[in-house]
């Protein structure tokens, strides 16, 4: 049975460090659920407070109703796959995915038809007998992925399962990951620093940092709606370029260092003169070979020819530095040292406030049920 | 709302562990200390300075230092050389060297001795060989003769430590060095041997304790060189009675000794820290003509000379004595009169002792190394190192330890079994449980969480997952430490009786009453069972990965 899990006021702390202060959050019954973050953000901390792993200082941990603060981890009805797979060396791998369904005396279920039906589901029933220094990574982690569903968990929780494997297998294995949890349809808690594999398997990503969530929503809202700078610069790529805003005859604009502006139709009511960072893709920007009399003026100082884009390397007259994504057409390339002028997609671009916060309609960002009920 | 789980089984495992030290590893430390300076009731360091006035006894302590000194050095010079032509060339019989090498410094310590006196005693084959060619001044006995034992005794030690650290380095690192210059000798110096310096000061530090602590060998060759175990034992089984505080004086003196060179071991060591681990290890090659016939003849003699004594041994334990007169023929006579001699009392008592302490020893050193990997704090620590105590302890110091809080109430043990396998448990403790706690290390934690979180409890999970992990390597050490208990000596002799008796402690015995033939038979029965013993290591360990 697959549950909601509820967090509220979580507390972590090592000795005199508080790595996770106050947290709350929300995962629906059935969710892909990533936790993202740079190491030290307290993401594989938080997993292994739901665990049961880690000790919890201070908060509620509930799967449904039940509290499970201070349930050992073996009563917890967790699935987990770890970063080194974790697989029993010791065993084979039939032995090693029966593992748990012989220590949960209540599953009344024929161990080695379900044994089968997950060593199947996974692909790897060809190597049942094997032992597991004869399989390579990708096999392991099939391996641990059955090994943790057999027991038909109420969480499947995974700490960077795919972190040990290379960028080939990865791709294949997290396409697995999403398809298996699909099928299964159990509510997955999954932790990953690599915000590609996030955006790839997750129904919602929490963007966290220094022990708290920044930004928690879809995928597509996290990219384009970043919460905070920080958010704007972890999810993909960003140039941060200064500018204020300047209000005349009811029109609020942003306005650069070298006095290029514009308007942002989705952005909130601003002070006049208030000072703002606009985060803007690489591919955000448009670059024109002309000089204009609208845009920001730079020199290419270099370019690079990747096939479907071309990326260039800018010196802005503000003296900022950026690179700018553009689709490669036939023809030459803009050479370094080409002197271009910029010009930025007012719809896609970001507008945050000195303090970092976004100031733009439309960022999704809720963690708890309290705060959609509110945000209704 | 915290979570409470420190508080679960292994507290209890810890303070369990804790009281177990604290009565039989503390306690008569303790009692020994008290005893050494305390007369009658009063405080006194009456006996430290009887100690250093007297020439007999603080020239003891000199020389047991001088002989441990002397046999590291030998067995270093005898034991690199050896390890590194059997590691970077190809050699004939490889296996076969190698088991002979385990083999001869598994033998009982003083079954070398005792074969060396019938070779090169007074009466010796090779001393009368030798006098029929003219040589005639040349002794056995003595300084000199006990260094050559315990060197032949204990350079395999060195080789064993020595193959495993050659097999660390990395070909490409000598190919780097090569290509900057430095070959041959030099290479061997600046490259070879700072790269295993590490391991062999470890051995060094082994082959030191080992021949510092060695009881068998001085007792029978040693003719009046004094050395501090044989006092110990002197004063424990005194003409004038037992001397218990002037015994437990020197026992403190002794272990200030092994204490101080074990400190400057670990200064030394503490130079040298880095870690290697070969990607590409050094493949042997073979040697040119002469280096190659050199290279055999070096390592094949050195065994030869090695296993000489065993063989001997089983050779004799067939010949006609009477009394202890050699008699010309060969019989089973000797076998006969063992057996009249409790050959299978001893035999039983070798048994029982052996199995029940490595039992007792293999389920602390697994708890111990639980402990201190997955438990981390003070108190366990506390307890790692409290274990590790005994390896600056030579056996007469427990012997003697052992006796003094044991023989009195509340405890009286003197005479038993127990006290036997209590004193052979604390002796191999840092051993096994340094063995243990490496095969621990490996395990990575997540293992066991991965257990857990299938729905096995933390005893199940240790039970299934961690100790069969943990196996090889535990069994392994255990072997070792198997043999090794088998052909224990110096703590034993103080606690034996008739009783209790076992085959080492029967061949010591028939030596002492002049029947060499039948000290020959126990000291072969021992003999083969290090063979056997050995032959199932042999099984269970990957061949060449011995640590002792």
């Amino acid at each position: 049975m697959s549950v909601e899990i509820s967090i509220r006021n979580a507390v972590k702390r090592y000795g005199e460090n508080t790595i996770i202060e106050d947290l709350s959050l929300d995962v629906k019954n059935g969710e892909f659920f990533t936790l993202l973050g740079p190491s030290g953000c307290g993401k594989t901390t938080l997993l292994r407070m739901i665990a049961g792993f880690n000790t919890i200082e201070g908060g509620t941990f509930k799967f449904n109703d039940t509290l499970i603060n201070i349930m050992n981890p073996e009563k917890r009805n967790i699935g987990m796959v770890f970063q080194n797979y974790a697989i029993f060396p010791n065993m084979s791998v039939r032995k090693n995915v029966e593992f748990g369904l012989k220590h949960k005396k209540n599953l009344k279920v024929d161990i080695k038809e379900e044994t089968n039906k997950f060593l199947k589901l996974v692909k790897v029933d060809g190597y049942a007998d094997r032992m597991p220094d004869r399989l390579s990574g990708g096999q392991q982690q099939r391996v641990a992925l059955a090994r943790a569903l057999v027991i038909k968990p109420d969480v499947l929780l995974m700490d960077e399962p795919l972190s040990n494997l290379d960028a080939k297998l990865r791709v294949e294995m997290r396409t697995v990951i999403k398809e298996i949890q699909r099928e299964v349809g159990i509510t997955t808690i999954y932790v990953t620093h690599d915000q590609e594999e996030a955006m790839a398997v997750s129904d919602r990503i929490a963007v966290m940092k220094d022990g708290v969530i920044r930004h928690c929503s879809t995928p597509q809202k996290i990219y384009q709606r970043p919460a905070d700078v920080f958010v704007a610069t972890f999810i993909g790529k960003s140039n941060l370029l200064q500018a204020k805003v300047v209000k005349e005859n009811d029109t609020q604009y942003v306005e650069f260092l070298n006095g290029y502006k514009v308007v942002f139709n989705d952005m909130k009511d601003a002070n006049h003169e208030e000072k703002v960072t606009i985060s803007a893709r690489p591919e955000e920007l448009t670059v024109h070979k002309e000089v204009q009399k609208d845009g920001i003026k730079g020199i290419v100082k270099d370019s690079v020819f990747l096939g479907l884009n071309t990326h260039y390397f800018v010196d802005l007259e503000t003296n900022e530095e950026i690179e700018i994504i553009q689709e490669s057409e036939i023809g030459e390339i803009i050479q370094p040292g080409s002197e271009i002028t910029l010009t930025i997609n007012t719809k896609k671009a970001n507008v945050f406030s000195e303090d970092g916060n976004s100031l733009m309609h439309g960022v999704d960002n809720i963690t708890t049920k309290e705060q959609a009920d509110k945000a209704l | 709302m915290t979570n409470t789980k420190k508080q679960d089984i292994w507290t209890y495992v810890s303070i369990g562990l804790a009281a177990l030290f604290i009565l039989f590893l503390v306690f008569p430390l303790g009692k020994l200390l008290k005893e050494a300076v305390y007369t009658n009731g009063e405080f006194s360091l009456d006996a430290f300075v009887k100690f250093f006035q007297t020439p007999y006894y603080y020239t003891s302590i000199f020389n047991s230092t001088k002989v441990a000194l002397t046999v590291t050095a030998l067995s270093l010079l005898l034991g690199i050389p050896f390890s590194y032509f059997y590691t970077f060339f190809k050699m004939r019989g490889k296996k076969v060297l190698f088991v002979l090498v385990l083999l001869s410094t598994m033998s009982a310590p003083f079954i070398g001795a005792y074969a060396w006196v019938l070779l090169m005693g007074n009466s010796g084959l090779i001393t009368e060989f030798l006098a029929k060619i003219g040589i005639t001044d040349f002794s056995i006995y003595g300084f000199g003769g006990i260094v050559f034992v315990q060197s032949m005794k204990l350079f395999p030690l060195v080789v064993i430590y020595m193959n495993g650290a050659f097999k660390d380095i990395d070909n490409s690192l000598l190919e780097a060095a090569e290509s900057m210059n430095c070959t041959g000798l030099k290479k061997f110096k600046e490259v070879i041997m700072s790269l295993t310096m590490p391991t062999i000061l470890a051995a060094a530090l082994l082959v030191f304790m080992r021949s510092f602590a060695d009881f068998g060998t001085p007792v029978l060759i040693g003719r009046g060189y004094s050395t501090f175990p044989v006092l110990i034992y002197q004063q424990f089984l005194g003409e004038n009675g037992t001397d218990y505080h002037f015994a437990s004086a020197i026992s403190v003196i002794a272990i200030l000794v092994t204490g101080l060179i074990f400190i400057i071991q670990k200064y030394a060591t503490n130079k040298f820290k880095f870690t290697i681990n070969a990607m590409h290890p050094v493949q042997p090659k073979k040697a040119k003509r002469f280096q190659n016939m050199f290279m055999h003849g070096f390592n094949y003699i050195l065994v030869a000379l090695a296993m000489l004594p065993q063989f001997y041994v089983i050779n004799m334990s067939f010949r006609n004595y009477r009394n202890s007169i050699l008699q010309p023929g060969y019989s089973l006579v000797n076998y006969q009169k063992a057996m009249e001699k409790d050959l299978f009392r001893s035999l039983g008592n070798t048994l029982l002792i052996s199995v029940v302490t490595l039992t007792v020893v293999i389920i602390i050193a697994v708890l111990i190394a639980y402990l201190v990997v997955r438990r981390k704090n003070a108190f366990n620590n506390a307890i790692d190192v409290v274990s590790m105590l005994p390896y600056v302890m030579p056996g007469g110091v427990i012997g003697i330890a052992m006796i003094i809080a044991f023989s009195g109430k509340p405890f009286y043990l003197t005479g038993t079994i127990a006290i036997m396998v209590i004193a052979l448990v604390i002796r191999r403790m840092p051993f096994t449980s340094r063995s243990a706690t490496a095969a621990m290390m490996k395990i990575p934690e997540s293992i066991e969480e991965a257990g857990i979180s299938l729905g096995a409890s933390k005893l199940q999970t240790f039970v299934k997952v961690t100790i069969p992990m943990m196996s090889s390597g535990i069994i392994a050490g255990a072997v070792l430490s198997w043999v090794s208990i088998i052909t224990e000596m110096s703590s034993g002799v103080m606690l034996y009786n008739n009783k209790t008796i076992t085959l080492t402690l029967s061949a010591y015995a028939a030596i002492n009453n002049g029947t060499y033939g039948v000290a020959a038979v126990f000291a072969t029965i021992t003999t083969i069972f290090t063979i056997i013993s050995l032959v199932i290591y042999l099984k269970f360990a990957k061949t060449e990965d011995v640590s002792v």
